[in-house]
């Protein structure tokens, strides 16, 4: 299983799209780490800056939609390659959640109270996330400030976590 | 209690429920193309598992990038027509007979109403036109599909979405779903198939049904569906004319795919196009979305017809009656991609490919290229297009260019005007918006 802690990337916009995740000019590359530098490349928006923002970091914290647009696993392996293995959002593209799960990276949806909460207590601020995906609980550490989530995946998407991804339980399996 | 389309679908392909909400699915076909496949080929090799689960059920095709442009895309080429190789695949679509997936794929008969179809790319719900249950996937579920012939869904909830009316003169496929999707938003379908019905879907032709399911992605669907009918059999009789007495008896053997009476949605839309008037996108998300009335006058650099969405024979000749005996203005770069070989043949023998160029248009052969940026008519800095493709995303043509997504008509006559213009085929009543 991959390391879901770390350090946590705030992104403030609903329906981020996977050409932003990682323009398509970049799909000619064959190898994953040749996407890490163009990460989130064309995402604009206040208070983000692709060059220095992404690095040191574990997890994303986004709004609605994250994900939408284009089936490329190029999304999630950019994210991967630059050392994030957790999205959590208020809500994901179908083919983003599926890509990631598959990989086994999670996909944490929260209801959007919850996304607001995190947004207006730690957005901002340095902060830590740690992941306990036996128990279902996510907690998020900033300077004097904590705060505990329960999250829930789908028995089947636990299961691709464990296995290490689809491949691996498809052909365990079919 | 009565089933939508992708719930039989669904119950005639199960082969294995690992929890009540997911459907592992035996897969009828596996599309591939250059951009997606080789990652999961080279995958596959380094597992020591390069096997195919059947070559006659997947279908190949280089078309992203082709010819390539550079060395990276020759090797992603090279990968797949290798793979195809050794693999017997003998679909496989290869320069000279190459052409836009989703349109080239139809054109070969390769989809059946009630077929499970996965390709590593998100428009592959276009082919929901016939009545399968087409979905867009990433390169882990396609590399599971080329192997084992399964992919695994959540259970599908379904948005029916009833299109009453008749399109207007000068209005199109293009323009409904454009209002649709303005109408319920980029996230509006989310993990949702689209059943698209009614009588506005029952009078379209498969080209305007592919037109249609081929934008259900933008709304986030899994997938758009219609109904097969006598005009889905009419399509594929030339193909199937072997496996059936009659077109009546391959009509009955495809309603058993129709969606039943008492079938249980999600929800349901109705959506009246009695008065619809085109329609053109701002921004940079697709349910940016107002008449052209209100954006006409916006500066334009360059027109670009074709793609999965709007570049078949029909659009072709929509766009080149608007052409027909008129200049592009000067500053206005056009380019037109007829999208299979046999559109590009068709637009040659009825003089359409003469109208474009006498009219100032560059035509290239067919390829997705210009569509996502990567080739073929790529945006500089600041440039705006119109487009009649899917995607109006920050930078999808090109970094820091501007798309707006339109049908062939409007975009034909925005290539006269230089700026983003009305179609002189749609007649404006009163009322119309």
């Amino acid at each position: 299983m991959k390391d879901f802690n770390g350090e946590v990337l705030f992104l403030d916009r609903s329906d981020i799209n996977t050409d932003e995740i990682i323009p398509a000019r970049y799909l000619t590359e064959i190898s994953k780490e040749a996407l890490a530098p163009h990460l989130l490349e064309d995402l604009s928006l206040e208070e983000f800056d692709a060059a220095t923002d992404i690095a040191g970091k574990r997890a994303v914290v986004s709004r609605a939609n994250f994900g939408c647009g284009s089936s490329r696993e190029h999304a999630p392996w950019a994210l991967e390659v630059n050392g994030i293995t957790v999205v959590i959002a208020a809500g994901f593209a179908r083919i983003f959640r599926q890509n990631m799960f598959n990989c086994g990276m999670l996909a944490i949806e929260l209801p959007e109270a919850e996304i607001d909460r995190l947004f207006s207590r730690f957005a901002g601020k340095p902060t830590h996330l740690e992941t306990d995906f036996d128990a279902g609980r996510l907690t998020f550490h900033s300077e004097g400030d904590s705060e505990t989530i329960p999250f829930t995946v789908s028995d089947f998407d636990r299961a691709l976590v464990q296995a290490g991804g689809w491949v691996e339980y498809a052909d365990a399996r079919y | 209690m009565g089933k939508t389309i992708a719930e039989k679908i669904f119950e005639a392909h199960a082969v294995d429920r690992p929890t009540p909400d997911t459907w592992v699915l035996r897969l009828d076909a596996v599309f591939c193309h250059e951009i997606t496949t080789p990652v999961a080929i080279n995958d596959l090799v380094a597992r020591g598992k390069d096997r195919v689960f059947d070559p006659a059920k997947i279908k190949a095709v280089i078309d992203h990038v082709t010819p390539a442009k550079d060395g990276k895309t020759a090797a992603q080429g090279k990968i797949l027509r290798q793979w195809a190789r050794r693999h017997g695949i003998k679909d496989f679509f290869d320069i000279g007979r190459n052409g836009v997936c989703h349109a080239l794929f139809p054109e070969k008969g390769f989809v059946r109403p009630g077929y499970t179809v996965i390709m590593g790319d998100s428009h592959t719900c276009t082919h929901g036109a016939f009545g399968a249950f087409a979905a867009g996937v990433g390169t882990t579920d396609l590399e599971v599909g080329i192997l084992k012939g399964v992919c695994a869904f959540r259970a599908p909830a379904t948005l029916k979405l009833n299109i009453h009316g008749s399109l207007p003169a000068g209005v199109y496929a293009k323009d409904v779903i454009l209002s649709i999707i303005g109408r319920i938003g980029v996230n509006g379908a989310t993990n949702k198939v689209i059943q698209f019905e009614g009588p506005a879907v029952t009078a379209m032709t498969m080209e305007e049904r592919m037109t249609l399911c081929n934008m259900a992605i933008e709304a986030g669907a899994t997938c758009g569906i219609c109904p097969p009918d006598r005009t889905t059999v009419g399509y594929l009789w030339p193909f199937i004319q072997d496996e059936f007495e009659s077109p009546e008896a391959a009509l009955a053997e495809y309603t058993r795919f129709a969606p039943d009476p008492d079938a249980v949605y999600d929800q349901v839309i109705d959506h009246d196009i009695s008065e619809l008037a085109p329609q053109v996108t701002f921004g940079y998300k697709p349910d940016n979305v107002k008449p052209v009335t209100e954006m006409a006058g916006t500066p334009i650099d360059q027109v670009y017809i074709g793609s999965c969405t709007n570049g078949r024979i029909d659009d072709l000749r929509v766009a080149a009656k608007v052409l027909e005996g008129k200049q592009i203005d000067p500053n206005v770069r056009g380019i037109v991609s007829p999208a299979t070989p046999d559109i590009f043949k068709q637009a040659l023998a009825e003089g359409i490919i003469a109208t474009f160029m006498a009219a100032g248009f560059c035509v290239t052969n067919p390829t997705c290229g210009a569509c996502l940026g990567m080739s073929n008519g790529v945006l500089a800095d600041g440039e705006v297009c119109a487009a009649t493709t899917n995607r109006n995303f920050n930078g999808r043509m090109g970094k820091g260019g501007m798309v707006h997504l339109m049908s062939p008509a409007t975009a034909a006559a925005s290539a006269i005007a230089g700026a983003i213009a009305q179609s002189p085929l749609f007649k404006t009543t009163e009322g119309s918006n």
